[in-house]
């Protein structure tokens, strides 16, 4: 078969668009993949988003499903690659979570997020970066290396699916997965100029999800648009009994109601999210764009989000709390390096000191001090109880609003080592998007600007429980009415420098 | 606000091993994120119940049912440490 019988670089096509060349015999998967791993060798040294690309895999399956396809297979995402972040477990190739306590582990077996791609036909790229066990809003924290933004190598590309945000904006990947517990995919998205959602809680199985905060980790896509999006949640969603937390709420017949209209949609406007501690130009870009969607149809409602706005510690202390007892189980005896000791406790206090990163071990220690003897009613149970504050602020509003929409972030992307020394900085980053995670409901970055500096906006468009169909179906019509999403980075590849060194930077702290 | 020894108390109940760098410097770093902290602490909530779980199930259930599971020889693949079966470790006291 010619390589190619279409204009243009492969690598350059939307997850949808690459679906139809595949099916349409204008390009084999194989020679898909090798564009992408052409193209991973070419620009991931400036970018580092990748941690694992098993290239020999990739290329003996992509052949295999350009097989099946001759032979009459016509699953959805038949021999399409796909990027996955590296809390994932995916059998047989090294899942790390960023962190060097499980270097070298080998999963036995994959999520279920990530089965339903491939029983769809998927194929994985490769796994990407991520700030240790899902914790930062960078990708600083990963214990390997940084993630560099593609719009501007200085600057981070959020996190913590940075990397799955930087491969799918640099065209070295079609589509990604990443994970968000109090933004992941939607900061990420949001920093990078690409679509970034976050399932309603309950949607997504997290079977096989290194867990970070189990009331609040969902998977979400990293896509170049809504439709993509929509495809791989429906892909991935539905109840699994692997995963007690799942909900049986179908969600069928997404794509067809992406082209709703939105006429008499009523949008409500949080008022404390605008204001002190928020970009100008961020501001003027989400506020520009509530007015795209009012053009189209839409009534914009100003609505009061008290609680919501006090979501960060409550957010902050339950996600510790709950990561304190999932990281328990890393110490060093039935995965992941072991370090030298004397005795069993030793054992366990050396291999996890070792092994975990510096932002791991404070988010352990909070959660642990928030859960302990005398200060469980001041810390946990408070924040728990705030926590029903925040879910019935959102179930108020959204009897009068069928969408809200905020920023994603206080600013765009900040520069490598710029909050890395002041953990509460950082922390305050997350304060658009932690408290849809709080209240289990779904959330979505479209690209809708760029600031003076050129670097991408991200607005956040919230939906009720269980409304994907809604939030999907007004992220598309705004998308389709602006032209952000087509927008990419400039990157030239860079032939590798044998001497530069990975641990240049220092980022401990 | 955080001693050091209440840092080292919360390191120890967490199995982390710390040095005294890093004791300094943690308790400096979770002092000054618990007083930020402090907000929630006017929040009235003495007429509120507390959120375990956003999602409205219970007593999610599988049948006690025999099925395929993993093999003794990929679970143990990924120890450091194992021998005829069992993982193999450190003794808890020393003798």
């Amino acid at each position: 078969m010619a390589l190619s019988t279409i204009s243009g670089d492969p690598t350059q096509l939307s997850l949808g668009e690459c679906i139809e060349v595949l099916q349409r015999g204008d390009l084999a998967s194989v020679d898909l993949c090798r564009e992408l791993l052409d193209r991973i060798e070419s620009i991931d040294p400036q970018i580092r988003a990748y941690l694992q690309v098993p290239a020999d895999d990739l290329l003996h399956q992509a052949e295999q499903a350009d097989r099946r396809r001759a032979e009459g297979d016509s699953r959805p995402l038949l021999g399409v690659p796909v990027a996955i972040k590296d809390v994932l477990s995916t059998a047989d190739i090294e899942t790390t979570a960023g962190s060097k306590i499980l270097a070298g582990y080998n999963p036995p077996y994959t999520a279920t997020a990530v089965q339903r791609l491939l029983d769809a036909g998927a194929l994985i790229l490769g796994k990407t970066n991520t700030d240790e066990f899902a914790m930062g809003s960078s990708t600083e924290n990963s214990a390997f290396f940084p993630t560099r933004n593609p719009w501007n190598l200085n600057r981070v590309p959020g996190g913590s699916s940075g990397g799955s945000a930087a491969a799918v904006a640099a065209e070295m990947a079609p589509a990604a997965l990443g994970t968000d517990t109090g933004g992941s995919v939607r900061q990420p998205a949001s920093f990078c100029g690409v679509v970034g959602l976050k399932p309603s809680y309950g949607r997504v199985s997290r079977y096989g999800l290194i867990a970070y905060g189990s009331s609040l980790d969902q998977i979400g896509p990293l896509t170049r648009n809504v439709a993509d999006a929509a495809l791989l949640l429906e892909t991935m969603a539905g109840p699994d009994s692997k995963d007690s937390t799942t909900v049986d709420r179908p969600i069928s017949d997404l794509r067809a109601a992406l082209n709703e209209r939105v006429d008499g949609l009523r949008i409500g406007i949080p008022q404390s999210y605008f204001g002190e501690g928020l970009d100008p130009e961020v501001e003027a870009a989400v506020i520009q764009a509530s007015r795209v969607l009012k053009d189209l149809g839409a009534e914009l409602v100003d609505i009061e989000m008290t609680n919501a706005a006090r979501a960060l510690p409550v957010y902050y202390l339950v996600a510790t709390a709950e990561a304190s007892a999932n990281l328990a189980r890393f110490d060093g005896i039935r995965y992941g390096p072991r370090a030298a000791s004397d005795d069993l406790l030793d054992t366990y206090r050396k291999t996890r000191g070792q092994g975990f990163g510096s932002e791991v071990k404070r988010r352990i220690m909070l959660g642990t001090y928030a859960l302990s003897a005398g200060y469980y009613d001041a810390y946990y149970l408070k924040a728990q109880q705030v926590r029903t504050l925040i879910r019935q602020d959102f179930e108020a509003a959204f009897e009068t609003v069928d969408l809200m929409l905020a920023p994603v972030s206080p600013t765009t992307a900040f520069k490598i080592g710029e909050k890395s020394q002041d953990p509460l900085a950082m922390l305050l980053a997350d304060i658009y998007t932690v408290s849809i995670n709080l209240a289990g409901n779904c959330a979505i970055s479209v690209p809708c600007g760029f600031d003076s500096d050129g670097l991408p906006i991200g607005l956040q468009i919230i939906g009720p429980s269980f409304g994907e169909k809604t939030l999907l179906h007004a992220a598309h019509a705004y998308e389709q009415a602006t032209e952000w999403s087509s927008h990419r980075p400039t990157l030239t590849p860079v032939a590798p420098d044998p001497n530069a060194s990975a641990e240049d930077e220092s980022y401990e702290t | 606000m955080l001693s050091q020894n209440e840092v080292r108390h919360v390191a120890e109940l967490a199995k982390l091993e710390l040095s005294e760098e890093e004791v300094e410097r943690f308790g400096d770093q979770l002092s000054s994120i618990l007083d930020y902290f402090e907000a929630i602490q006017e929040i009235d909530t003495s007429s509120v119940s507390p959120t375990p779980h956003i999602l409205p199930l219970q007593n999610v259930m599988a049948e006690d049912r025999t099925e395929p599971s993993l093999s003794q020889e990929k679970a143990l693949a990924n120890a450091a440490d194992h021998d005829d079966g069992y993982f193999r470790v450190r003794a808890i006291f020393e003798e």
